[in-house]
C-alpha cells in the first residue's frame, strides 16, 4: 500500500511538473510585462506556443547531423529525469531513494552538454558563442553548487535530496545561519544555470548578448517545442529544489493521501512566490557583461564556503 | 595456476619484441600476438578477481645470487585486468596501422606491454624497478618514432629526463625500504612488509615514492612532459601510455604506501597526494580546454583524471591514519574505480583520435570539423568516451567521481577546523575540475567532430577500417557496462579494499546501487539510465504521435548570414567557432591567473597594408617554477665546472688533496659507527 501510494505520488508529481513548467514561464512573462506597464501575454501562451510549434515541420540546417536531431530528446529526457527526482508536493516518492543531489546536478549537466553540442553542430558563429559561454558559466556555477551540497550534506548526513528535505521538514536541523548563506548561494547559481538576468536574458533578440538562445538558434518547429519545454522544465526544477530545501512547509508524506491536496496547494503558492520574486528581480536589474559573470558567481562560491565554515565552527564536529 | 601463465605471457610478449625487430616487419604477427596474449591475460586476471587468492613464485634469473619473485593479489589483478583489456584493444586497433613510420614502434610495443605486466606482477624491489624502467625506456623509444621532427625530439628528451628523475627517486625509495634488515639483503616484498619503515626513513620513502611515481603518473608539478610526450607516440601507444602506464605508476604508489609501509602511518601522509591531486585536477582540466591538438587535449585531461585518483588515494591515507576504515574504503574504492574507468575511456578516446587523425589527415583541432558526417562510428565512440570525460550520468566516469565526492563530503568527520575547511575547498576544486572537464569534452567533440569541415581533406575523410572499428566499439561497449553497472566493477575491486584498508564494502555495493554507507540511499545507475530511457522514449513517441512528421533542409539561419559563395561550398570555415575561440572566456577568466595566458593584438595603423595579428601565449606554472630554476642551476653548475678546468696545477692538486681528506674522514666516520 505504501509502495503504491509512493508510486502514485511519483506519477502525479511528474505529470504536475510537466504541466506546470510552461505555465510558470507564462506567469513570469506576465508579471514582468505588468511591472513594465504592458498588458502581457496570457498565462497559457507558452503552452500554445509549444502546440503551435509541434504542428510545424523543422527546417534543418544543411550541415546538421544526427547529433543536432537527437539533442532535444536527450536534453529534455535528462531534464525530465531530474524533474522526477526533485520533490514537489510529497516526500518519500517512489524515486526518493535515488534522488541524489549529485545525480541531479549530473543530469542537468547532461542536458546542458547535449544542447551545447547541438549549438556546435551546424557550424555557425552564434551556436559556438552560445555553447562556449554556457559551458564557461557552468564552470563557475558548479563549484558554488557543490559547496551548497557540501553544507546540506554536513547537516543531513546524506546527499540524498529526499533525506535532506525530510529532515528539514521535520525540523530536525533547526534554523541555522549557514542555511541563509546557502539560500543566497543557491539562488545565484539558479539564476546562472537558467540563463536569467543578470547572467543572460531569456527574452533577448540582440545577437551578441545571447547565450542560451544563441545555442538553440537553428532549431525550429517541433524540435524547438522540445527545447522550449526543456528550458521551462529546468526552471521549475530549480525553483522546486529551492522550495523543497528552504520552505519545507506543507509538504505531504507520500503515504498520507489526504494531505496531498494541501501539499499541492502549498507547492503552487511557493512556486508562485518564487516566480513573482524572480520577475521583480529581473525587472529591477540590468544584464551584466559576460566577463563579469565570474565575479557574480564568485560571490556564490564564497557564500557557500562561508556556510560550510560557519557550520564547522558552530557544530560540535570540530 | 594463473600466475605461471601470466609470467609466460610476459615472456611471450618480450619475445614478440624480438620478432618485431627482425628485418621484414611482421606487423600483423606482432600486433595479433599482442592482442591474443593480452586477451588471455585479461581472462586470467578476471578469473583471479572472481576467485580471489594470493600466489607467489620465483624465477631463478635476475640479480646475482637472488631470483626474481612474482606474485598476484587482488590489487595487482585489478591493474592487470585494466592493462590487458586496454592492451588488447590497442593491439587490435594497431592491426590497421599504416605507414613505415609506425613500424619503427613495432619491436617496442610488445615489450612495453610485457614490462608493464612485469612491474604489476613483481614481488620484489628489483623486478618492480626493472619492469618500471623497461616500461619507461620502451615507451621513450616509441615517443621518438618520428625522430625527424624537432617537437618529437624535444618531447623525447624531456620524457627521458623525467624517466631518469623517476628512477632516481624510486631506486633510493626501495633501498630505504629494505635497509634496517639484519643479515642478508632481502628484496622480497614479504620481507619489506615484515619491517615497515618508521620515523624519518618513512618520511623519505613517502616523499621519494610520491615524487618518483608521481612524475610517471603526471601529477602536478611533475606533469610538464605528459601533454608533450603522450601525443608524440603513435595513437595506439598514446592510448596505452595514458590509459595503462599512468595507472602502473599509481599502482606503485598504492603498493608502497598502503601495503609495504604497513598500516601504522600517520594521518598527514595523505596530504601531499591530496594537494598534488587537487592541483593536477584543476590545472589538467584547464589545460585540456586550451590545447589546440586533439591528442594534447586528451593528454592534459589525463593529468586531470590522475589528479582525481590521487585525491582518492590521499584521502584514503588520511582516513586510514584517523582509523576510519570505512571512509578509507570509500575513497580508495572511488580511486580504483576511477583508475579502471579512466583507463578504458581514455584508451577509447586516444584510439578515436588516432582514427580521426588517419581519416581526417590532421589532429589539430583547427584543421578538423564535421567528421560526424564521414566517420559516424568513430564519432559515436568518441561521444561515449566524452560522456566519461565529462563525468555525466549514467556514463563511465560518473560513479567513480560520485564515490570520490561522497568520500570528501564524509571527510569532515575526521575533525579539526583546518582539515574540514580544506575538505570544503577540495570539494569546490573537484567540482571546478569536473565542470572544466565537461567543457573540454564539449569543445573536443564540437570543434573536431561536429560543425563544418575546415579543410577539403576533412570533407573527404574516411571511416576507420574493420579491426580499428571493432576495437573502438568493444571499448565503447565496455564503457557502457562500466557506466550502467558500476556495482559490478566495484565487486571486483572489493577484495583489494579488504586487503589494503581492512574494510568490508560488500553490504554497500550491489548490482543496482552503490551506497556511501550500508543503510543510506545511494547512486542507482541502472535506475537513472532507465529513467532517461523512459523519458526520452516517451518524448519520442509523443512526437511521433502528435507532431507533424518529416523535416525540410535549408541553409543555416545564423541570424540572417548571407549564403556561402560558390568557391566555398561549405561556407568560410573560419566563420564557425574553433578551439581557441571556444576557450576564450575561460582563458581570460582562469587562464590569465593560472596559466599566465596573454593575448596580444597587433593592429596596423590606418593606412598600413600589413595584416592585423592576434596571438595568445600561455605558460604552465610548473614550467616557470620548476623547469626554469633547473635550467638556471644547470648553467651555474656548468660555469663552476668550467672554471675548474682553468685552475693552475698548484690549485688543482690542493683541491684533490682536500677531496681525498674529506673522503677519508667520511669513511672513518662510517667505520666508527
Amino acid at each position: 500500500m505504501i509502495f503504491f501510494s509512493a508510486l502514485l505520488a511519483q506519477l502525479l508529481h511528474v505529470a504536475l511538473m510537466l504541466a506546470a513548467a510552461p505555465v510558470l514561464i507564462g506567469a513570469i512573462r506576465l508579471v514582468k510585462a505588468r511591472l513594465l506597464g504592458r498588458r502581457g501575454p496570457p498565462l497559457l501562451q507558452p503552452w500554445r506556443d509549444i502546440f503551435r510549434l509541434l504542428r510545424k515541420q523543422p527546417v534543418l540546417a544543411d550541415g546538421a547531423s544526427i547529433v543536432f536531431r537527437a539533442a532535444p530528446f536527450v536534453s529534455l529526457a535528462a531534464t525530465a529525469a531530474a524533474a522526477a527526482l526533485v520533490p514537489s508536493f510529497a516526500l518519500g516518492m517512489a524515486l526518493g531513494p535515488v534522488s541524489d543531489l549529485l545525480v541531479i546536478a549530473g543530469l542537468l549537466g547532461l542536458a546542458r552538454g547535449a544542447t551545447a553540442l547541438a549549438g556546435m553542430d551546424v557550424g555557425t558563429a552564434f551556436g559556438g558563442i552560445g555553447s562556449s559561454r554556457e559551458m564557461t558559466f557552468s564552470v563557475y556555477a558548479e563549484p558554488a553548487f557543490l559547496l551548497v551540497i557540501f553544507t546540506l550534506t554536513l547537516l543531513a548526513g546524506s546527499t540524498n535530496l529526499d533525506v535532506i528535505a525530510t529532515l528539514l521538514h521535520d525540523g530536525a536541523l533547526g534554523l541555522r545561519a549557514s542555511l541563509g548563506l546557502v539560500l543566497v548561494a543557491l539562488l545565484t547559481v539558479a539564476l546562472a544555470e537558467n540563463g536569467r538576468i543578470p547572467v543572460d536574458n531569456p527574452a533577448t533578440h540582440l545577437e551578441l548578448t545571447m547565450v542560451h538562445e544563441a545555442m538553440v538558434l537553428e532549431y525550429s518547429g517541433r524540435d524547438l517545442a522540445l527545447i522550449e519545454a526543456g528550458t521551462a522544465l529546468k526552471l521549475l526544477v530549480w525553483l522546486s529544489l529551492i522550495a523543497a530545501i528552504f520552505t519545507p512547509i506543507g509538504v505531504a508524506p507520500s503515504f498520507a493521501l489526504l494531505a496531498w491536496p494541501l501539499g499541492v496547494a502549498s507547492w503552487i503558492v511557493k512556486i508562485s512566490l518564487l516566480a513573482l520574486a524572480l520577475a521583480a528581480f529581473e525587472t529591477s536589474i540590468a544584464k551584466m557583461r559576460v566577463f563579469r559573470v565570474p565575479e557574480f558567481l564568485g560571490i556564490a562560491l564564497l557564500l557557500g564556503l562561508l556556510a560550510a565554515v560557519f557550520l564547522f565552527v558552530s557544530t560540535g564536529i570540530v | 595456476m594463473a600466475l605461471p601463465l601470466l609470467a609466460a605471457i610476459v615472456v611471450a610478449l618480450l619475445g614478440l619484441g624480438v620478432v618485431g625487430a627482425v628485418a621484414p616487419p611482421r606487423k600483423n604477427l606482432v600486433h595479433g600476438g599482442c592482442a591474443g596474449f593480452s586477451a588471455v591475460g585479461a581472462v586470467l586476471s578476471l578469473g583471479l578477481l572472481l576467485a580471489p587468492g594470493a600466489a607467489t613464485m620465483s624465477v631463478p634469473i635476475g640479480l646475482p645470487g637472488m631470483s626474481m619473485h612474482l606474485a598476484v593479489d587482488s590489487l595487482s589483478a585489478i591493474f592487470l585486468l585494466l592493462l590487458f583489456v586496454t592492451a588488447s584493444a590497442a593491439a587490435i586497433f594497431a592491426l590497421d596501422a599504416h605507414g613505415d613510420e609506425e613500424t619503427r614502434a613495432l619491436p617496442f610495443f610488445p615489450v612495453f606491454i610485457g614490462a608493464m605486466a612485469l612491474s604489476l606482477l613483481a614481488a620484489d624491489s628489483f623486478s618492480l624497478l626493472f619492469g618500471f624502467e623497461l616500461m619507461s625506456l620502451s615507451s621513450w623509444a616509441m615517443v621518438l618514432y618520428r625522430h625527424t621532427e624537432e617537437t618529437s625530439r624535444d618531447a623525447g628528451l624531456l620524457y627521458l629526463g623525467m624517466a631518469a628523475f623517476s628512477a632516481a627517486c624510486l631506486i633510493p625509495a626501495f633501498g630505504l625500504l629494505s635497509t634496517g634488515l639484519s643479515g642478508d639483503i632481502d628484496l622480497r616484498f614479504a620481507a619489506l612488509r615484515a619491517l615497515p619503515p618508521e620515523g624519518w626513513r618513512a618520511v623519505f620513502v613517502l616523499v621519494l615514492v610520491v615524487l618518483g611515481a608521481g612524475a610517471k603518473a603526471g601529477l602536478v608539478p611533475l606533469h610538464v612532459w605528459l601533454p608533450l610526450a603522450h601525443p608524440a607516440a603513435p595513437s595506439h601507444v598514446s592510448a596505452l601510455m595514458s590509459g595503462a602506464m599512468t595507472k602502473v605508476a599509481l599502482y606503485v604508489i598504492i603498493r608502497v604506501l598502503f601495503d609495504l609501509c604497513g598500516p601504522a602511518q600517520p594521518l598527514w601522509w595523505g596530504f601531499p597526494l591530496l594537494v598534488m591531486g587537487a592541483a593536477s585536477a584543476v590545472l589538467g582540466a584547464l589545460r585540456a580546454n586550451m590545447e589546440s591538438d586533439l591528442k594534447s587535449v586528451l593528454a592534459a585531461s589525463t593529468v586531470e583524471n590522475v589528479g582525481f585518483i590521487a585525491i582518492g588515494i590521499g584521502l584514503a591515507l588520511i582516513a586510514r591514519g584517523a582509523d576510519l576504515s570505512s571512509l578509507a574504503a570509500l575513497a580508495l574504492a572511488g580511486a580504483l574505480l576511477h583508475a579502471l574507468t579512466h583507463g578504458v575511456f581514455k584508451t577509447l578516446l586516444f584510439l578515436g583520435a588516432g582514427a580521426a587523425q588517419h581519416g581526417g589527415g590532421s589532429r589539430v583541432l583547427q584543421r578538423l570539423g564535421g567528421l560526424v558526417h564521414r566517420m559516424p562510428i568513430t564519432t559515436l565512440c568518441m561521444i561515449v568516451g566524452c560522456v566519461g570525460l565529462a563525468a555525466l550520468p549514467p556514463g563511465p566516469g560518473f560513479a567513480s567521481e560520485w564515490l570520490l565526492f561522497q568520500a570528501v563530503l564524509a571527510a569532515p568527520r575526521i575533525g579539526g577546523l583546518g582539515l574540514q575547511t580544506m575538505m570544503a575547498v577540495l570539494a569546490a576544486l573537484m567540482a571546478l575540475a569536473a565542470a572544466l572537464g565537461a567543457a573540454a569534452a564539449v569543445r573536443l567533440l564540437g570543434v573536431a567532430f561536429l560543425g563544418r569541415p575546415r579543410t577539403p581533406r576533412v570533407a573527404a575523410a574516411e571511416e576507420a577500417r574493420a579491426p580499428a572499428r571493432w576495437a573502438m566499439l568493444g571499448l565503447a561497449g565496455l564503457c557502457g557496462v562500466l557506466g550502467l553497472f558500476p556495482g559490478l566493477a566495484l565487486g571486483l575491486i572489493e577484495p583489494a579494499l579488504r586487503l589494503l584498508v581492512r574494510a568490508d564494502l560488500s553490504r554497500q555495493i550491489g548490482p543496482l546501487t552503490v551506497q556511501p554507507a550500508a543503510d543510506m540511499p545511494g547512486y542507482g545507475a541502472p535506475m537513472i539510465a532507465a529513467l532517461l530511457l523512459v523519458a526520452g522514449g516517451a518524448a519520442f513517441l509523443a512526437i511521433r504521435r502528435w507532431a507533424v512528421p518529416g523535416h525540410r533542409r535549408g541553409p543555416a539561419w545564423a541570424c540572417g548570414f548571407a549564403a556561402p559563395p560558390a568557391w566555398l561550398p561549405f561556407g568560410d570555415p573560419v566563420t564557425q567557432y574553433g578551439g581557441a575561440s571556444f576557450a576564450q572566456p575561460l582563458r581570460r577568466a582562469l587562464g590569465t591567473a593560472l596559466l599566465a595566458a596573454r593575448e596580444r593584438v597587433d593592429m596596423p595603423r590606418p593606412g598600413e597594408t600589413r595584416p592585423a595579428r592576434f596571438s595568445v601565449t600561455a605558460r604552465d606554472p610548473a614550467d616557470a617554477f620548476l623547469s626554469a630554476p633547473i635550467g638556471w642551476t644547470r648553467e651555474k653548475l656548468v660555469d663552476i665546472a668550467d672554471s675548474m678546468q682553468f685552475l693552475t696545477i698548484r690549485r688543482l692538486l690542493s683541491v684533490m688533496f682536500v677531496v681525498l681528506v674529506l673522503f677519508l674522514a667520511v669513511v672513518a666516520g662510517i667505520e666508527a659507527s
